[in-house]
């Protein structure tokens, strides 16, 4: 099985090694050139050669992704990606895989994928551009998509309500759960480290501007003058405090958290952010607000190690070859009743 | 007390009950029993696809056919010779499955008033003349048992369950069949000294005893062993043969086998199956769903293993958008098609041959695969590893088709010659100075399969077309069209090695030529055996790849003045056959769930026969 030869000499890579030939092909000012841009540039840090590195999309504005790096890709079919992924990651663990898909192509067509391989933990890192729009299409409204939405498919505004994909990556039992924005180049490439150095599913959320049909859908958060009033911004182990220090998340009546000013809040009810602990705090952070226009929640929500499926899968391969053997075809074969028929042509 | 001991060439066995009477076990029993006495034998397990369908009812009856022979059979027999029924509904079910005259054996204790009501029923069928003609045993089973396990301390009920055993007993004495097999069995699945294995032994013994020791069965008979070329054999079910014949072409190609699935009946049986063989370096995935299954081995076959997805009906139509996927990806990967009675979820457990036109054309735009088929359980084996090597070496996704019938049913299977099975040369691309083209082809039209891990390959693939040659997104007009033609040639040009289809004509001749694809072979052999008895002409043939056809299966078809094909469908390769060579085959349709019964397409063919003349 190919993989990442031991003992090689270390090369050192460039984003020059993860850039294909191909024309970049997205609209003018798609949030997607500063992604795409923050991976390259990210990706030689890992010292993971491109051959060993896998990036698997589905279909959507984020599909094309796969085209743009020169590694292993496999463009598929929308909302399969995590499960060509899952194929690619459990039949070979030494390869490096990257799942790209949109808010439609994961939650929507894809959405039982996605649930699946985040309970499974595969050992994949999966990148969910949220631009909260059907953009391919041309614009209808999203499953992230704020109610009331009008779009060419709902002149009269959507009545649907949409889903909190950390929320549902967390009820799914996700390892690792982030969300970024795509334009603060430090932010996203940190999240992106610790989501490289997961083993087992990464799920990070991408807050993601697609300047045609949804333009400053996150502006709360990426525009430099508000987001410095919005952004609360997760730090392992660290009181959750934004704004320049004069608000917080604090533990509020039953429980609950709520946003507060600082020099209103007594410091022992300021939550400290803790991402190995219990997938309740990480699920109330996840609701501290209810859409990207108010004060919202980014960086690491929670992390915490378990077995990888590709592991589990070869494990048990070992261990059953191990008790029973190398597996040989003739002794299968002649297992359980056999009889033989003479050269003159009779049974027994 | 003296036996007359009669004997015969074949005999039919049908052994009927509820759904948990343990039918299926008992009939495979007997199979494997029969086995080993060296007749040859064909078998149809015929089940509800309810669990535990209420007790007592007709929709609840399982049963399991045997045909047995001292000479070459194909079928497992349109109608039993023997019907063993274990309760009324069971009779009512089966009945008329049984040939006039024949022999039915009940057990006399589930002949009660409410029993009989509730199989529907008006007056007992044991005394109103239901039974008149038939040859009738009527063995308190459940009273017997109930007093051969008493010193065991089973509770009644537990009791009872064994008389499945006692039936087996009974009817193993019959026929002449060995114990030992049987009680062997018994050792291996229940622990000896424990209490349902004695109530299980006893029962059997009870069964067998009853047999040699009572007047009411007079004689015995013997059907003595069929000719077989030298070598050793073991029985084999359809769903076992084609597990194996995956695990041989992994060994034969060097490739981990990766098997994707989702549980759908009946193809279940091949993920069960494989999932115990892990030791061969087996993955198996049990994926979210029959998208995902799909996916997940097409992601597995990038990464250069040998990838298997398998699935029925319902399951067929989920994966058709991926196996598009994997045409114009042009990666190997196999697609089995358990086919069973549709449409939607239709009769689950029932067999049928209607995926056929799916399988050609179940996808949108042009997007052509090649598709085989396997004609009766052993030879599940070989489809399974020849469709293996066609994947690996023209890269493309493969569909198999082999339906109900064939997954549960058993015959006799020479061990193959391991050494003789052909290697699989997977040729996997390695890095050079040129640039890589992943579009590029070979003779047989292939393109590289450069798997990831390979320095100096890395290349993108998707769904989007390919420029011929770079493998680069192409919307050109030209290339499209080149693309199109070259994924067609590609699956068109396979008929270049495959063996011509083999005509079976002894007299040559014939008006009538029987050509056939998949399950129906044996009745199809049984059909035109008994019109060559009554001394007439009628040719067979039987198709193995059904897409590509064979290279002469046209100048077959032109040499004969009438065409009958028979399917468990309602035309399909008839059509596709009319529609390739222009030429006015007839189809002969069956759909009923069951195997195609021999003795109707026998009177088809001898009516085609009698209107030419």
């Amino acid at each position: 099985m190919p993989g990442p030869d031991a003992g090689e000499d270390v090369v050192t890579l460039t984003k020059k090694d993860f850039t294909s030939s191909q024309e970049v092909r997205w609209c003018p000012g798609c949030g997607d050139y500063a992604i795409l841009a923050a991976v390259q540039g990210f990706m030689p840090e890992l010292g993971i050669e491109p051959k060993d590195t896998v990036f698997v999309s589905g279909i959507g504005c984020s599909g094309r992704f796969t085209y743009y790096m020169d590694t292993y890709g496999f463009h598929g079919i929308h909302g399969r990606a995590p499960a060509i992924a899952t194929g690619v990651a459990t039949a070979n663990p030494a390869l490096h895989v990257w799942v790209v898909t949109g808010d439609g192509d994961a939650l929507s067509i894809g959405g039982n994928h996605l649930i699946h391989a985040l309970r499974r933990n595969v050992n994949i890192k999966i990148l969910m551009f949220n631009n909260q729009i059907y953009g391919l299409t041309k614009g209808q409204y999203s499953p992230t998509s704020e109610e009331g939405k009008v779009t060419k498919s709902t002149p009269f505004g959507s009545v649907d309500r949409p889903f909190n994909p950390l929320g549902l990556a967390l009820g799914a039992g996700a390892t690792f759960v982030a969300r970024t924005v795509d334009n603060d180049r430090q932010h996203f490439t940190e999240v992106l480290r610790q989501a490289a150095a997961h083993p087992g599913t990464a799920f990070v959320e991408i807050y993601q501007n697609c300047n045609v049909f949804n333009d400053g859908a996150f502006d709360a958060l990426r525009d430099k003058s508000q987001g410095v009033h919005n952004q609360i911004r997760l730090v392992d182990g660290q009181p959750i405090v934004f704004d320049e220090g004069t608000r917080c998340v604090r533990v509020g009546e039953n429980g609950r958290l709520e946003i507060a000013a600082v020099d209103e809040t007594d410091p022992a009810s300021i939550v400290t952010h803790d991402v190995h602990g219990r997938p309740s705090l990480a699920f109330a952070l996840a609701h501290v607000s209810n859409a990207p226009i108010e004060p919202t929640c980014i960086g690491v929500f929670r992390e915490v190690q378990r077995l990888t499926y590709g592991d589990a899968v070869h494990a048990q391969v070992a261990a059953a070859t191990e008790r029973l053997g190398p597996g040989s075809l003739a002794g299968l074969f002649a297992a359980g009743d056999t009889w033989t028929v003479g050269a003159e042509g009779t049974a027994p | 007390m003296s036996t007359t001991v009669e004997e015969r060439d074949r005999v039919v066995i049908r052994f009927a009950g509820d759904s948990g009477d343990g039918m299926q076990l008992t009939g495979d029993r007997f199979t494997n029993a029969t086995a080993l006495v060296g007749n040859d034998l064909a078998t149809l397990p015929d089940f509800p696809a309810e669990i535990r369908a209420p007790a007592g009812t007709v929709h609840g009856v399982s049963a399991f056919q045997i045909q047995f022979a001292s000479t070459d059979i194909t079928t497992p027999g349109d109608h039993a010779d023997v019907l063993v029924a274990m309760n009324p509904a069971a009779l009512r079910a089966d009945l008329d499955k049984t040939v006039g005259g024949g022999t039915v054996i009940i057990n006399d204790d589930a002949f009660t008033p409410r029993n009989i009501e509730k199989a529907g029923y008006a007056a007992d069928p044991t005394t109103d003349g239901t039974l008149d003609g038939y040859q009738v045993y009527r063995v308190p089973m459940t009273s017997i048992t109930v007093r051969a396990v008493e010193d065991l301390g089973l509770t009644k009920k537990e009791a009872e369950r064994a008389k499945n055993m006692f039936a087996l007993g009974l009817v193993s004495w019959m026929f002449g069949r060995p114990t030992d097999v049987t009680l062997r069995w018994l050792e291996r699945k229940f622990h000896e000294g424990t209490a349902v294995f004695e109530a299980n032994v006893a029962a059997f013994e009870a069964g067998y005893h009853f047999g040699e020791t009572t007047e009411l069965f007079a004689h015995q008979v013997v059907v003595k062993a069929a000719p077989a070329a030298a070598g050793t054999y073991r029985n084999v079910a359809g769903a076992q043969a084609l597990a194996w014949g995956l695990l041989a072409a992994s060994e034969r190609s060097g490739l981990p086998l990766f098997y994707a699935s989702y549980p759908i009946t009946p193809a279940s049986d091949l993920l069960h199956e494989l999932s115990k063989h892990k030791n061969f370096g087996v993955i198996t995935v049990q994926a979210e769903d029959e998208i995902a299954a799909a996916n997940v081995a097409l992601g597995a076959a990038f990464t250069g293993r040998l990838a298997v997805t398998g699935t029925s009906g319902p399951g067929l139509d989920l994966k058709a958008e991926t196996i598009g996927l994997a045409v114009i990806t042009e990666l190997p990967m196999l697609i089995i098609d358990v086919m069973r009675a549709g449409p939607s979820t239709g009769m689950p457990t029932k067999t049928e041959q209607s995926d056929l036109l799916t399988a050609m054309y179940g996808r949108h735009g042009e997007s052509p695969i090649p598709v085989i088929a396997s004609s009766t359980p052993g030879d599940c084996f070989e489809v399974a590893f020849e469709a293996a090597s066609v994947a690996v070496r023209y890269r493309t996704p493969v569909m198999v088709l082999s339906d109900s019938f064939l997954q549960s049913s058993s015959e006799p299977w020479p061990l193959p010659d391991l050494t003789t099975l052909p290697p699989i040369d997977p040729t996997f691309a390695t890095g050079g100075d040129e640039p890589f083209m992943p579009y590029a082809r070979d003779e047989r039209l292939a393109r590289p399969w450069a798997v990831p891990g390979t320095a100096g390959l890395e290349h993108r693939i998707g769904g989007l077309e390919r420029e011929d040659g770079t493998g680069d997104i192409s919307y050109e007009a030209a290339n499209h069209e080149r693309m199109t033609h070259l994924r067609q040639a590609k699956v068109d040009g396979i008929a270049r090695e495959l063996p011509g289809v083999e005509v079976d004509d002894p007299d040559g001749g014939a008006a009538v030529l029987v050509l056939g694809w998949g399950s129906t072979a044996g009745s199809i052999q049984a059909a035109a055996r008994r019109v060559r008895d009554a001394g007439r002409s009628v040719a067979i043939a039987h198709l193995r790849w059904l897409n590509p056809f064979p290279a002469n299966l046209g100048d077959v078809l032109s040499r004969y003045p009438k065409v009958l094909i028979p399917e468990m469908n309602t035309g399909q390769l008839a059509l596709l056959v009319r529609a390739r060579f222009l030429v006015g085959a007839t189809s002969y349709s069956q759909v009923q769930g069951q195997p195609l019964f021999a003795d109707d397409l026998q009177r088809a063919i001898e009516g085609m026969l009698d209107a030419g003349s």
